[in-house]
């Protein structure tokens, strides 16, 4: 059996590679369509994608606006749209722990890892899905601010810039995810959106750090959604700062590498539980 | 072709400090439906998760249609299918979006897809129910179409770990009609239970698990023959009659097993007609009424308990795994 099948993979011809390229494709192709599915279908996942972002925007800018500008007018929105952007293209991906955590639980994993497929297929399906869902989500968030009165300064290529920062920033978070999900109950796994809620208040996606009291401006300058989210502010304003592009980029490939690392160990090694 | 299908020697495996696996050996041949019989913990899973590559062995062997499944685990994932304990199936697909995306994932060409799909349904009974999601579906509905998502990519060796587990009489028996079907087409099975009836009923082989290790294997007739002894069981018209029955002098009968709610007395006999002989002599001699007479054949669960030391999962289950657990055991 060995030696008829070790000559054959060593000189690997064309029509060979192809089919070991097409394979896997399909094969995410298959699992982005699943989760795809679940997305769609899910009245919890169409909330969190699609009304929770709406009310969250609406807060920000008719309730909590006006204290918060203190009074200066319209300018707030311009400020806090990013955040709010960021805080829910993460709670966006968080789905993706509860949807991993599930098909642990229910044995979906296990049969997915004895079929001859691309081994992270079924995390990487997760994972477009999510960047799918996701852009579908701030289209319509960005619709509502600027009917709120956003008006975002970015030329094509800021705009652009945009759309590549946040694939980049969904691909991290739902990875990230996608590693709790394969270690927590399914119960727990829906906490995980809480990382994603509380952690850009620690931010200055919501106000300046310079507000917040001394003890704090330690961590809400250095922790990664600064960064993250002083991007987005900058490519939208159309000034966006080098510096801080990097930092940010350079957190998110980071966390990204260290996920789909960490991520794929722990999906060949754990079973259903 | 009469290498086995599946090949184990001397599998071990253990967590931390508890061995799972003491050295399993096993043989299935092509076409034979066996059955790898135990009470819970006793390993049934964990051999199940080695021989589908999700869990590699700490020591030992084990080949699928001659593949390494530790070396050549790529060649073991094309020939085997797995139904796990819980029906695999995802709820929010219908049950036709689940087989498809099954032939998608067994990389079936695109044009044959739909076709093998459909095919499926039929086979299954789920044609009608074919645009339903899952989450509509009855248990028995749910394993009907795990197993059809199993058979997508034409396994030949399908790994069944606890089929029947949870479904009513009716769908298992359903279940075991279409596993025989499937082996009399030259799949190979190899499943795991804990119902007696179920490797009674359905295996060829039959391999008692117990504690890590296989305590015997053979035919559940080469099984009940390692208990050796028939019994025979006398019952009678009222308390009275079984207390005298007692006296007669019948070797046996005077130490015989008394069921006062049956009204039998049971004991165990060599020579099990003779005895029969004897009793119905005596009674009539002393004008006693018997109202019965049977031989009783030792059950696979007599074999289980002297195997394990632990009564089956049949005992100890709800009447909804077997309407007479006496029967049931035969």
């Amino acid at each position: 059996m060995t030696t008829t099948l070790a000559p054959a993979a060593r000189t690997a011809s064309g029509p060979v590679r192809s089919a070991a390229v097409r394979a896997p494709l399909r094969d995410i192709a298959t699992m982005t369509r699943r989760e795809a599915r679940r997305s769609m279908r899910s009245i919890d996942g169409l909330i969190t994608a699609f009304a929770l972002p709406v009310l969250i925007m609406s807060a920000f800018v008719i309730v909590f606006g006006g204290a918060i500008s203190g009074g200066t007018g319209g300018d707030y929105i311009d400020y806090v749209v990013p955040g709010v952007l960021v805080m829910c293209l993460g709670m966006n991906s968080a789905t993706a722990a509860t949807g991993v955590a599930q098909d642990m639980t229910t044995g979906t994993i296990d049969r997915f890892k004895t079929l001859p497929i691309f081994s992270s297929s079924a995390l990487w399906g997760h994972v477009i899905a999510s960047v799918v869902r996701n852009l579908a989500s701030v289209v319509v968030v960005m619709l509502v601010s600027v009917a709120y009165g956003f008006r975002p300064d970015a030329d094509l290529g800021q705009w652009l810039g945009f759309v590549g920062f946040a694939v980049l920033a969904v691909v991290t978070f739902t990875w990230l995810c996608v590693v709790f999900g394969l270690v927590m109950s399914v119960e727990a796994s829906m906490s995980v959106s809480m990382i994603f809620l509380f952690v850009p208040y620690l931010s200055s996606g919501f106000v300046p750090v310079d507000t917040m009291p001394d003890w704090l401006h330690g961590f809400a300058e250095n922790q990664p959604f600064t960064p993250i989210i002083e991007t987005v502010r900058g490519l939208l304003a159309g000034t966006p700062d080098a510096g801080t592009i990097v930092t940010a980029c350079v957190w998110l490939v980071g966390f990204l590498a260290a996920s789909v690392v960490v991520g794929s160990v722990l999906y060949r090694r754990r079973t259903a539980r | 072709m009469n290498d086995p299908m599946i090949a184990v020697r001397g599998l071990r495996k253990s967590y931390g400090r508890t061995a799972v696996l003491r050295g399993v050996d096993l043989t299935v041949r092509r076409g034979e439906i066996f059955a790898l019989l135990g009470p819970n913990g006793a390993g049934k899973t964990t051999t199940v998760n080695i021989l589908t590559t999700l869990v590699r062995p700490d020591g030992g062997t084990a080949t699928i249609a001659g593949a390494d499944v530790v070396r050549q685990s790529a060649a073991v994932r094309r020939s085997i299918a797995l139904t796990g304990q819980y029906a695999s199936v995802d709820e929010f697909q219908t049950g036709e979006e689940n087989l498809v995306m099954m032939a998608d994932l067994a990389h079936l060409p695109k044009r044959a897809v739909r076709r093998r799909a459909h095919e499926l349904l039929e086979r299954f009974g789920l044609t009608e129910a074919a645009g339903r999601k899952v989450a509509t579906y009855s248990g028995g509905m749910r394993r009907r179409l795990d197993l059809a998502i199993s058979l997508v990519a034409d396994p030949a060796v399908l790994v069944l770990d606890e089929p029947t587990t949870g479904l009513d009489p009716a769908s298992r028996s359903q279940l075991w009609e279409v596993v025989r079907g499937l082996a009399a087409d030259g799949t190979t099975i190899l499943l795991t239970t804990q119902y007696l009836e179920e490797a009674d009923r359905l295996a060829d082989t039959i391999a008692v698990l117990a504690e890590g290790a296989i305590a015997a294997r053979g035919t559940a007739e080469e099984l009940k023959a390692l208990v050796s002894g028939d019994h025979v069981r006398v019952t009678f018209d009222d308390a009275a009659s079984l207390a005298t029955a007692r006296e007669l002098g019948v070797a046996g009968l005077d130490a015989a097993e008394e069921d006062l709610k049956a009204l039998a007395l049971t004991f165990p006999s060599a020579e099990p007609v003779r005895a029969i002989r004897d009793v119905l002599d005596r009674a009539e001699s002393s004008g006693l009424a018997v109202a019965g007479v049977s031989v009783v054949k030792p059950t696979l669960g007599d074999v289980f308990l002297a195997l394990t030391g632990s009564p089956a999962a049949d005992r100890a289950t709800s009447i909804t795994d077997s309407p007479a657990p006496e029967e049931a055991l035969r």
